[in-house]
């Protein structure tokens, strides 16, 4: 139903009205979105886009690479520091140091790729956790960055307009978004991202036929790491304090959690995942306080478990999601879309 | 000199745990190629449940031990069988990541169980008492552990050379097709190698709970037990012990000599240095894919 029949017909951004149409709605929509909503929505929408450019860029690494990394909280982190210090030792401004922190997160992801280019399965998988855990560890004890106590996030102007409201960062989160989204989809369809999904497929048959694996495995991990360090820089401007304590182990997994559950080695399924993901992950943090389950869970944690650990049902919750996924749609949110798409294009049959 | 030896003997009596989730690990990666990052939590609930069944059941600490132990081994067949058998088509991704599913589903509900409170399990031999060999101390806790992660390498390895279902197993892991043919009931193989790494965890877990118990107690043995895995090469027994020694042992003189601050890092350094040199680990042949 989806047979592309010309090269061009599949590198075009658009491939139908209906696609341009839908794409209009949601600018508008996005646009319009902190005037309608209130104050904590607006929030949690920059949380939101955040795990987006994050775990779009994970997938480019894990989804279309096929490498795995439990490390992205690194990177992250690295991205959230380097932009604080940057603006406030080296008195950048912010795009500049953004961009900037972006580069040095992928400079570090280029220096992960090299060992990464030896090895694959579970030596890559605790390769890039120790990587994850000893940036943290040395960030932690670094005086400068602040070590345990955190940085404060210093005040944030571009070009004279301070952004110091949810509202008005919102605006430079969403655009930012739309232009790491646009630009991984895109890169997907070139040269680059088939040579990804070459490596990804069966890396010794790519080689063979002439992809640079030294080349395009680093390419994979800096770019990803690029997201990541952009994404982490937003976060410290999110939050406005950072501490080494943020950007545990755990979050790596939540990322990889974000991009399994939407569906590995697409666009779209990432995203869906990490708008589901994150909208649970606020949700959970203060569990009690949904309607009916929460009274519930209040009362079968005072008579048989705890009421200190009842946050740890997040845990449960997000292992919970993993496992299903991966035992019964393996893509994912996307998965389920194709699916239910082919349904009712082929209706009766 | 007596600083050296000390430190030496500390890290080896800490590398006797490492080994204990190394072995675990090693057994389920040859059964299932499966990096087990569930091996942690494996060990985890069966010791919370000792810990249950001593205050809240007011059993002896030998029953309560049993008890474990043997849970840990329906434990362990249980995962394999409700979750991990079930994989469709499974990669190695797939696989990594429903461990690491499950793993967040115990840790989340032993901590919604417990807390975050420290507790202390209780145990026959106290942790602060210590014995001298020549010139250096050794705590009996941390004797124990060391002689009890021998005993238990010699009884696998007596396991895997003498006994029926150990030949099995062995055969299960080179070639499942073949052992299939042969009558071998692979799933069943598979099934009991993941409740033997899970009672071998909880043992290291049982000797690790006197000094420090609290839900997330498990989480750096798995890990230093998976580095140590890997730098064996992940499908070597003896690797996998050697290598957690060789974690244990830099882990105390880089602690000792260098830097205090970054001992809980250093393992993963000497990873990534043996991996670049032979990127299959130590004692593991380099694995290369047929096209």
């Amino acid at each position: 139903m989806d047979m592309k029949r010309s090269y061009y017909e599949d590198i075009r951004l658009f491939s139908s009205g209906v696609t341009i149409f839908w794409f209009i709605l949601l600018m508008s929509f996005l646009l319009f979105y902190p005037l309608v909503f209130k104050n904590y929505y607006v929030y949690m929408a920059n949380y939101v886009a955040i795990n987006i450019i994050v775990v779009v860029g994970l997938n480019l690494l894990v989804g279309y690479t096929g490498q795995i990394s439990l490390g992205h909280a690194g990177f992250y982190a690295i991205g959230a520091y380097a932009t604080i210090s940057l603006m406030t030792l080296a008195h950048f401004p912010f795009l500049l140091a953004l961009v900037c922190a972006g580069l040095i997160a992928a400079a570090f992801g280029f220096l992960l790729g090299l060992p990464a280019l030896r090895l694959e399965g579970p030596y890559l998988a605790i390769a890039t956790l120790g990587f994850g855990l000893t940036i943290t560890t040395i960030i932690g004890r670094i005086e400068m960055l602040g070590g345990r106590q955190g940085l404060h996030a210093p005040d944030l102007l571009i070009m004279g307009f301070p952004l110091d409201t949810d509202r008005r960062f919102y605006y430079l989160v969403m655009l930012i978004t739309v232009l790491l989204v646009l630009f991984a989809r895109n890169i997907t369809k070139t040269k680059v991202g088939r040579a990804f999904i070459a490596i990804r497929d069966a890396h010794i048959a790519a080689e063979t036929m002439g992809v640079n694996l030294l080349l395009y495995k680093t390419l994979a991990f800096a770019l990803s790491a690029f997201y990541a360090g952009v994404a982490g820089g937003l976060y410290a401007f999110v939050l406005r304090f950072i501490e080494p304590e943020l950007f545990s182990m755990f979050l790596s997994v939540f990322f990889l959690t974000m991009a399994v559950a939407g569906g590995l080695g697409s666009v779209m399924g990432p995203i869906a995942g990490a708008i589901v993901l994150s909208f649970l992950d606020l949700q959970l943090r203060n569990i009690l306080s949904i309607p009916y389950i929460g009274d519930w869970l209040r009362q079968l944690s005072t008579s048989y478990f705890s009421l200190t650990g009842v946050s740890n049902i997040q845990f449960i919750v997000f292992g919970t999601i993993l496992i299903l996924i991966m035992l019964f749609e393996p893509m994912g949110l996307y998965g389920l879309w194709i699916r239910a798409k082919k349904y009712w294009k082929t209706w009766p049959f | 000199m007596i600083d050296f030896l000390q430190m030496i003997i500390s890290g080896i009596a800490v590398g006797s745990s490492y080994a204990l989730m190394a072995l675990g690990m090693v057994l389920i990666y040859k059964a299932s190629e499966v990096p087990n990052f569930v091996q942690g939590e494996m060990a985890l609930l069966p010791v919370f449940m000792a810990y249950m069944l001593i205050y809240s059941y007011g059993q002896s600490v030998f029953a309560a031990f049993f008890g474990a132990l043997a849970f840990a081994m329906l434990l362990g067949c249980f995962i394999e069988f409700a979750v991990v058998r079930r994989a469709k088509n499974p990669n190695i991704l797939g696989l990594i990541i429903i461990t690491i599913g499950l793993e967040m589903v115990l840790l989340g509900f032993v901590s919604w169980k417990f807390g975050a409170d420290q507790r202390v399990m209780p145990f026959p031999i106290s942790s602060y008492s210590s014995i001298m060999i020549g010139d250096v101390y050794i705590s009996t806790l941390d004797l124990l552990t060391l002689v009890t992660a021998l005993v238990i390498m010699t009884c696998l390895f007596l396991f895997f050379r003498f006994s029926k279902l150990g030949v099995a197993m062995k055969a299960t892991q080179q070639n499942e097709t073949a052992a299939r043919l042969m009558g071998i009931r692979t799933h069943r193989v598979k099934m009991i190698s993941w409740g033997i790494s899970a009672t071998v965890g909880t043992v290291a877990g049982l000797l690790l709970a006197p000094v420090f118990m609290e839900p997330y107690m498990m989480w750096s043995p798995m890990l230093k037990g998976f580095a140590a895995a890997v730098i064996g090469g992940m499908t070597s027994l003896p690797g996998a012990v050697f290598g957690a020694y060789i974690v244990g042992i830099v882990e105390h003189l880089f602690g000792g000599y260098i830097s205090m601050e970054y001992k809980a890092v250093v393992a993963f350094a000497v990873i990534v240095i043996v991996l670049c040199v032979r990127p299959s680990g130590l004692f593991a042949r380099h694995y290369v894919k047929k096209v």
